[in-house]
C-alpha cells in the first residue's frame, strides 16, 4: 500500500516539477546560444556590436555605460570612445555615468515600424538567450513585408534586418505538409544564401553569439558575483549547520 | 547588576513573565518531528520579508512611469540591491512552501481539532491575508505578468451580480489597471496587510500557547501532569525546541540560498519571463498564469465553464478549509491512529492539490480542462467524503502517554 502510494505521489510530483517548455518561438526549434559570461573578450566584442548596431534605435536605459566598463575591464575613457555615440541636449557627448538612452523617440518609431521599439536592458531575461540567438540569424527575404524581410521565430517582425550586410540575404525553404487536423502547414526546412555578406556563416554566428552573450550579461550584470557569493554563503551555512546540530544533540541528551 | 535591572523592569513590565509563558516554561510535547519545523520557519520568513521589504521600499517607486525602472535600478545601482530583491522574491515562494507544509502537518495530525479550532481559524486567516499580500506585491514590479495577472484576477470580481462591475472599478480605482491601482496596492502591500499579518500571527501563537501544542501522536500531554502541574511528556520550548529549530532554520536557509543565489528566476516559475517586459495595456501576453502558489485555485476557477460559478468554486475551495474542524468529526487526531479511509482520502487530496497546481500553470486545452475538472471534484470530494466517513471511522486505540 505504502509503496503504491509513494509511486503515485512521485509520479504526480515529477510531472508537476518537470520543466515547462514554453513555445515562445512559435514551435520553431531554437539553436543553442554559445554564451560564456566569464569570457570577457567575447563580452567586449558583444558590447561593441551592441553599441554599433542596436543602440541607435533600441535603448538600454536601465544600464549605465560605466557599469559595462567596470564589469568588462574598460576604463571610462575607453567606454566613452568605444560605446558612446550620442550627445545630450547641450551638444556635449553623453557622460559615461549616464543610462544608455537613444535619441529616437517612440512616436517616430511607431510610424516607421508600426511598433514601439522595446528597450533591451533585460530582453535576454524576457526572451532567453537561445531565442535571441536564433532570432538574429533567421531573417529571410519576404516580399510581402514592408521591410522585405521576415523572421522565423518572430513572424511578421517590424524590425528590419539590421545585420544583413554582415550575414548576407537568405531565403527560407518551406515544405508543405498536411497536419492532423487536415489543414496545410508550412514547415521550415532550411535557409539558402541568396546574396553573400561580408562575413562567412561561421563568422556571423560567432558575431551574434558575442552579441547575445553581452545581452545575457546586461540582463543581470551581477550574475557571476551572485553565484560566487552564493558558494560562500552555502559553505558558511554548512559549517553552521554542523555546530547547530551538535548543540542540539548536547541539549537533547537529557530528553527521553 | 543584570538581576536588579531585570527586577526593575519586571516591576513595571511583564518581561520575565512573558519569556516564561511563551518560551522557558511553555511545555511542548517532547516528540515533535520534521513536520514541526515549519511553524517557526514561517515566523522567520515573515521577518525576512518585512526586513527585506523595508529596504526595497527605500528605493522602489510606486509610480506607473517609474516602477519597472526602479526595480532594475535596485538590481543594478543600489549596493546589494539585487540581493535584497532576490531575498524578497524568493522569500515569497518560501513563505508559501513553508505555510503549505505547515498546513499539511495540521491536516495529518489533526492539529485543527478541539480544542485548537481557533488556532486553525487564525491560521487560515493568516493564509488568506498572505494570499492578498502576495497578489498585491506581485503587481509592484509592473511587468507584463504583474499587469495582466492583476487584470485577470480583479476582473473575476466582475462576475458577481449587480455589485460586480462597480466593485472592480472600486478596487482598481480606474477602468483598467493603472497608476492608481499600483499606488494603492503598494500602500496595502507595505502597510495594511503586514499589520494584519502580524496581528494574526500574534493571535495564532497566543491561541496555541493557551491550549498547548498537538504532536505526531495526537495525545493531549496536559492530561498527565506531575505534582508541579508540568506535563509529564512536555519539555520547555526553550532551550530544547529553540536549539532544535535553529538546526531547522539553517537547513531551510541552505535550500533558500540555493534558489536565491543559483536560480532566482526558478526556471520562470518564480520570476516569470514575461515579467521582464514592462507592462503594456495594449499587448496581452501569450499565456497568463498566476505564480505557482495560486495555481491550484486558478485551475479550479478555469475548470468550471461558467465564470460566476467558477469564482464561487474557487472561493469555496478556500472557504471549505476554514470549516475543517467541523467537517472532520473523528475524535482521534493523528493519522497514526486513524482508519484507512482517512489515509486514502488525504493522499487523494494531496494528489489533487498538487495536480491542480500544475494544471493551473498550463494553457487550458480541452484535455487538461477535463483533468482539472476531475481533480476539482476530487478536491471537494475529500471534504464531503471526510464529513461522512470521519464519524464512524475505524480507528486504532490511542496510547495515554507519549512513548515514541
Amino acid at each position: 500500500m505504502r509503496n503504491i502510494l509513494s509511486v503515485i505521489l512521485l509520479a504526480v510530483f515529477s510531472w508537476t516539477f518537470s520543466s515547462l517548455v514554453m513555445a515562445s518561438g512559435g514551435g520553431v526549434h531554437l539553436d543553442h546560444a554559445p554564451g560564456d559570461l566569464t569570457d570577457k573578450e567575447s563580452l567586449k566584442r558583444g558590447a561593441q556590436a551592441f553599441a554599433d548596431n542596436c543602440l541607435s534605435c533600441h535603448a538600454a536605459d536601465y544600464m549605465r555605460y560605466n557599469r559595462i566598463g567596470r564589469d568588462l575591464g574598460w576604463t571610462d575613457l575607453e567606454v566613452t570612445e568605444k560605446l558612446i555615440n550620442t550627445r545630450g541636449a547641450d551638444g556635449e557627448k553623453t557622460k559615461v555615468g549616464e543610462l544608455m538612452k537613444v535619441a529616437m523617440n517612440n512616436d517616430y518609431a511607431n510610424v516607421a515600424f508600426g511598433a514601439k521599439i522595446p528597450g533591451l536592458t533585460v530582453i535576454a531575461r524576457a526572451k532567453g538567450a537561445d531565442w535571441l540567438y536564433t532570432y538574429l540569424r533567421t531573417f529571410y527575404l519576404d516580399d510581402s513585408r514592408p521591410t522585405g524581410m521576415n523572421n522565423l521565430v518572430f513572424a511578421d517582425v517590424g524590425m528590419p534586418h539590421v545585420l544583413w550586410e554582415k550575414q548576407g540575404l537568405q531565403k527560407a525553404i518551406f515544405r508543405t505538409e498536411e497536419g492532423t487536423d487536415g489543414n496545410k502547414k508550412h514547415i521550415f526546412e532550411k535557409m539558402e544564401i541568396v546574396e553573400a555578406g561580408t562575413m562567412s556563416s561561421e563568422e556571423y554566428d560567432a558575431y551574434v553569439g558575442d552579441l547575445v552573450n553581452f545581452l545575457v550579461y546586461m540582463g543581470e550584470p551581477v550574475q557571476l558575483e551572485r553565484k560566487s557569493l552564493g558558494i560562500k554563503v552555502l559553505i558558511f551555512l554548512f559549517v553552521f549547520a554542523i555546530v547547530a546540530y551538535m548543540l542540539k544533540k548536547e541539549y537533547w541528551k537529557d530528553v527521553h | 547588576m543584570f538581576k536588579s535591572l531585570m527586577t526593575w523592569v519586571d516591576d513595571r513590565f511583564p518581561a520575565t513573565k512573558m519569556w516564561n509563558e511563551h518560551l522557558a516554561e511553555y511545555y511542548a510535547p517532547k516528540n515533535f518531528n520534521f513536520w514541526y519545523f515549519f511553524g517557526s520557519l514561517a515566523l522567520m520568513v515573515l521577518v525576512i520579508q518585512i526586513v527585506s521589504g523595508l529596504f526595497l521600499t527605500m528605493h522602489y517607486k510606486p509610480d506607473g512611469a517609474m516602477a519597472f525602472a526602479s526595480v532594475e535600478y535596485i538590481m543594478r545601482d543600489v549596493p546589494y540591491g539585487w540581493l535584497i530583491r532576490y531575498i524578497h522574491s524568493t522569500g515569497a515562494t518560501a513563505f508559501f512552501v513553508v505555510v503549505y507544509l505547515h498546513m499539511f502537518r495540521g491536516l495529518m495530525y489533526g492539529s485543527f481539532k478541539k480544542p485548537r479550532e481557533l488556532v486553525w481559524l487564525f491560521g487560515m486567516f493568516i493564509y488568506l491575508a498572505l494570499m492578498a499580500e502576495a497578489f498585491m506585491g506581485y503587481l509592484l514590479p509592473w511587468g507584463q505578468m504583474s499587469f495582466w495577472g492583476a487584470q485577470v484576477i480583479i476582473s473575476l470580481f466582475g462576475a458577481l451580480p449587480i455589485i460586480g462591475e462597480p466593485l472592480t472599478l472600486w478596487i482598481r480605482g480606474d477602468f483598467v489597471i493603472s497608476d492608481a491601482t499600483l499606488n494603492r496596492f503598494f500602500a496595502l502591500h507595505v502597510i495594511a496587510l503586514p499589520l494584519v499579518l502580524i496581528g494574526l500571527v500574534v493571535a495564532h501563537i497566543l491561541a496555541l500557547h493557551e491550549v498547548g501544542s498537538n504532536n505526531p501522536e495526537g495525545i493531549e500531554i496536559k492530561k498527565h501532569k506531575d505534582e508541579n502541574g508540568i506535563p509529564l511528556d512536555g519539555i520547555p520550548f526553550h532551550p530544547y525546541y529553540s536549539v532544535k529549530d535553529i538546526v531547522g532554520v539553517i537547513v531551510f536557509l541552505f535550500f533558500f540560498a540555493l534558489v536565491l543565489f543559483f536560480a532566482p528566476e526558478g526556471g520562470g516559475y518564480l520570476l516569470e519571463h514575461a515579467n521582464f517586459i514592462p507592462s503594456d495595456p495594449l499587448k496581452t501576453p501569450e499565456h497568463i498564469a498566476p505564480v505557482w502558489y495560486f495555481t491550484p485555485f486558478y485551475a479550479i476557477l478555469r475548470a468550471v465553464p461558467d465564470k460566476l460559478m467558477g469564482v464561487i468554486a474557487m472561493g469555496g475551495a478556500i472557504v471549505v478549509l476554514f470549516l475543517l474542524p467541523w467537517i472532520d468529526q473523528c475524535k482521534v487526531k493523528s493519522i497514526r491512529y486513524r482508519g484507512i479511509s482517512f489515509k486514502i482520502l488525504l493522499v487523494v487530496f494531496v494528489i489533487s492539490f498538487v495536480a491542480l497546481g500544475r494544471l493551473g500553470m498550463l494553457p487550458a486545452t480541452p484535455f487538461l480542462t477535463l483533468l482539472a475538472q476531475i481533480f476539482s471534484v476530487l478536491y471537494f470530494g475529500f471534504f464531503i467524503a471526510l464529513y461522512f466517513t470521519s464519524k464512524n471511522e475505524k480507528t486504532k486505540p490511542v496510547p495515554e502517554r507519549i512513548t515514541k
